[in-house]
């Protein structure tokens, strides 16, 4: 920008947007989870040298083929639901957890230690509410910790969930060599502490507490004074001091929650399975794919239902769709389509967020004006306002004609650098509060 | 039986130097990759396929030549690693998604990609040929005694991850780019206004970061484990990445912490402990990557800390 010698210049701009329809939003996405699937299965045709029809049938046939594979289908969406709606809160609050992998691991170890130490003793009932308690105990112990560091220290949060992850690996490795002192590694299937064959259904008691789960955590989220709070330390952790919430105990507290559902999903994953067991592998890289889920599901409860559901859906139907065609194995060729689905719809949200406005001949010209003088408006002291809008043709001739050359020039230059420009761009006036909020934010970093 | 576990940390330690060599330019640059696992695997990859050509272009596998079968695997390691990045710069500084999301479903996406092509390569040659070609020395270089096996003796990566470890960091405190680089990643909008081309330099950091981490795969593979696959690169990602905090975003302190690293990852099966207590020793590089994270964070000194746009998008209208 600083530079008068500009050679080379896109044709296009990007201007971010806040003001897109709900609709429109979804419109994109929609489209992009359809281009996703069409591409996975042109990948797929290719592989398989088969025809589409059947990607998509053994698509369909892999998930809810029989009444078994449907129900474990079930089970896996609302697991994969379960991990990602405890990591909403967090997110929400900008709290980085990628350690959701271990805190479920965590949970379910919890539950494992429970069923070995008191499993003969205690009556199924107890035991099961036992484990309960400790899988919820032991999760948010481990989201605890790195919530105290980042809540007093600062400690950056991203990195330290990262690595609590493989301190639970291996504690769960250390605690299976424990159990299984002939190095087997494995610990078999336990025998108590299964609920999973509960009112004659497999998964029912995971399938209808997690549903419950998903209402609860909605509410909590968007109509609790938790959620307001979490809402404001998300946004601006200024604000949130400026209008007297305790940051440090809102950070704490919601990991703590975010921690303690994870334990939840690990106590869904020992107990609620009809082979009771542990390894490292339990969870199965499902922490990490729920933050894809959540994020993708824009951190609402109820957009992640649908969410979940699509990642499960083409997991599981990609390694029906690799075993039957014999392509690799086929939890990699699951992983690919569901790679590939990702990158797509994450590229596709900034048609979400961003405006591309392609530029026509007559810009050009003023912008290389704006551009020469630009170096000297850098001088000017900025004021922090954002550029909305821009010119459209019709408005500049307009404002050419009436208002002459030099005065333009002027005004350009300082729509430039982004100045307020009251002339052509009639701004939305942001509350007061939160505008100097932000600003403070910005100052401080 | 010291010297043999050091020289095999050694050896194992260019896997992490190299990840996390990579991932320093990356998040000098203000990015965090979490691809970098998948990139990695990507790298190894890139090495499979390039080495499956080169062999079956040739009439008779003993014609082959062991410079041109080290270039070939460098050159598609870094080829198919670069294009990961490629990917991860596109979606971060272009489109400006989190970083976050957008490094896991790259790491899920290389994952599957490589779990996908390794197992469908064919492998004739790779125990023998390839897996010489890349642990060759200098000959002569074993006349030494214990200084030559500790010092001499190591394949053609080792060294290269170690110069190369030291050429970054003199880069990045030194050099002119260097200091551009760092102050994108501290403060991007500071370095737009001084005339520092923000979006030319992510993209390269990225990439190039990329593709020296992809070579991290290469060596597990071809090096290490002598032609063999493994799907252990990823967790090797991880603690690349952790490698990165724990030398404070400096490659040359990366160089003994890698070191270290490699030593407790494979000191379970040098030391005579109770096989159930090995889990726990692999526990301490983790526990020692936190420790330093919470140190610097206590510290608050400024040289110590994390770029400071580290993960934050930059969009130059937005302030």
């Amino acid at each position: 920008m600083a530079s008068s010698k500009i050679k080379f210049e896109l044709p296009f701009h990007i201007t971010k947007r806040t003001d897109i329809v709900a609709w429109k939003a979804w419109l994109v996405r929609g489209g992009a989870i359809v281009i996703a699937f069409i591409l996975t299965a042109i990948v797929s045709t290719i592989l398989t040298k088969g025809d589409m029809g059947g990607f998509f049938k053994e698509m369909f046939v892999g998930t809810m083929g029989t009444a078994n594979k449907a129900l474990k289908f079930l089970n896996g969406w609302v697991m994969l639901l379960m991990i990602g709606l405890a990591l909403v809160p967090a997110f929400k609050m900008k709290f980085w957890n990628i350690g959701a992998e271990g805190q479920t691991l965590m949970g379910a170890l919890a539950s494992v230690v429970v069923i070995k130490e008191w499993g003969k003793v205690l009556p199924e009932e107890v035991l099961i509410i036992l484990m309960l308690l400790f899988s919820i105990i032991f999760g948010a112990i481990w989201g605890l910790i790195p919530a105290i560091f980042k809540a007093i220290w600062n400690t950056n949060e991203t990195l330290f969930t990262l690595m609590m992850n493989y301190i639970a690996i291996q504690l769960v490795l250390f605690a299976i060599n424990i159990w299984a002192p002939n190095g087997s590694g494995t610990i078999g299937i336990l025998k108590y502490g299964s609920f999973s064959d509960a009112f004659g259904m497999n998964y029912i008691i995971n399938i209808v507490l997690v549903t419950i789960v998903t209402a609860i955590l909605f509410i909590y989220i968007k109509y609790s004074k938790h959620g307001y709070e979490i809402n404001v330390v998300g946004e601006s952790v200024n604000t949130a001091k400026y209008i007297g919430i305790n940051v440090k105990s809102v950070i704490i507290r919601t990991m703590v929650l975010s921690g303690a559902l994870c334990g939840l999903a690990g106590w869904f994953l020992v107990g609620g399975s009809p082979t009771p067991t542990i390894n490292s592998t339990l969870v199965a890289g499902r922490g990490f794919t729920a933050i894809l889920v959540a994020w993708l599901g824009q951190l609402n409860p109820i957009i992640m239902l649908g969410s979940a559901f699509l990642v499960v859906f083409m997991q599981t139907g990609a390694a029906q769709v690799a075993s039957t065609y014999h392509i690799g194995s086929s939890s990699a060729f699951g992983s690919i389509v569901v790679g590939l689905f990702f990158v797509i719809v994450i590229a596709a949200e900034f048609l979400v967020n961003y405006n591309v406005v392609f530029k026509i001949h007559k810009h050009k010209k003023v912008a290389k004006t704006a551009d020469s003088l630009a170096t000297f408006g850098n001088k000017v002291e900025k004021e922090e306002t954002k550029k909305e809008d821009i010119i459209t043709e019709e408005q500049f001739e307009e404002e050419l004609e009436s208002i002459g050359t030099r005065y333009f020039e002027r005004t350009i230059t300082k729509s430039k650098n982004f100045e307020g420009n009251d002339t052509f761009t009639p701004q939305k006036e942001k509350p007061p509060v939160e505008k100097t909020a932000e600003n403070e934010e910005k100052e401080d970093k | 039986m010291f010297l043999v576990f050091l020289r095999s940390a050694i050896r194992l330690s260019t896997t992490f130097l190299f990840g996390s060599t990579g991932e320093t330019i990356t998040e000098r640059a203000g990015h965090l990759n979490l691809g970098i696992p998948g990139i990695m695997c990507l790298g190894a990859a890139g090495a499979c396929v390039g080495e499956e050509a080169y062999l079956k272009g040739l009439s008779d596998m003993s014609q082959a030549n062991g410079f041109a079968v080290v270039i070939i695997g460098i050159l598609c390691a870094m080829l198919f690693a670069g294009a990961g990045g490629l990917l991860y710069a596109f979606l971060t500084i272009t489109l400006r998604s989190n970083q976050n999301v957008s490094g896991l479903a790259i790491t899920t996406f290389g994952v599957g990609i490589t779990n996908f092509i390794i197992p469908q390569v064919d492998v004739t040659g790779f125990t023998t040929v390839v897996s010489k070609a890349f642990t060759a020395y200098a000959p002569g270089a074993d006349r030494a005694g214990w200084f030559s096996d500790l010092f001499l003796t190591y394949g053609c990566l080792v060294y290269i991850a170690i110069v190369l470890a030291i050429l970054v960091a003199g880069f990045i405190k030194r050099s002119k780019q260097g200091l551009s680089l760092r102050a994108v990643g501290e403060n991007p909008a500071a370095a737009d206004a001084v005339g520092i081309n923000v979006i030319k330099y992510k993209y390269i950091a990225c990439i190039v970061g990329a593709g020296i981490s992809g070579l991290g795969g290469l060596f597990f593979i071809f090096d290490y484990l002598g032609g063999n696959w493994e799907y252990t690169i990823e967790a090797l990602g991880w603690l690349s990445i952790a490698l990165v905090i724990f030398s404070v975003w400096r490659p040359n302190i990366g160089i003994a912490g890698s070191i270290l690293f490699a030593a407790f990852y494979i000191l379970p099966s040098y030391v005579n402990v109770p096989f159930q207590y090995r889990e726990l020793i692999k526990m301490i590089p983790y526990v020692v990557t936190i420790i330093v994270l919470i140190a610097i964070s206590l510290l608050r000194k400024k040289e110590l800390q994390p770029p400071a746009s580290l993960g934050v998008p930059y969009f130059r209208e937005e302030r």
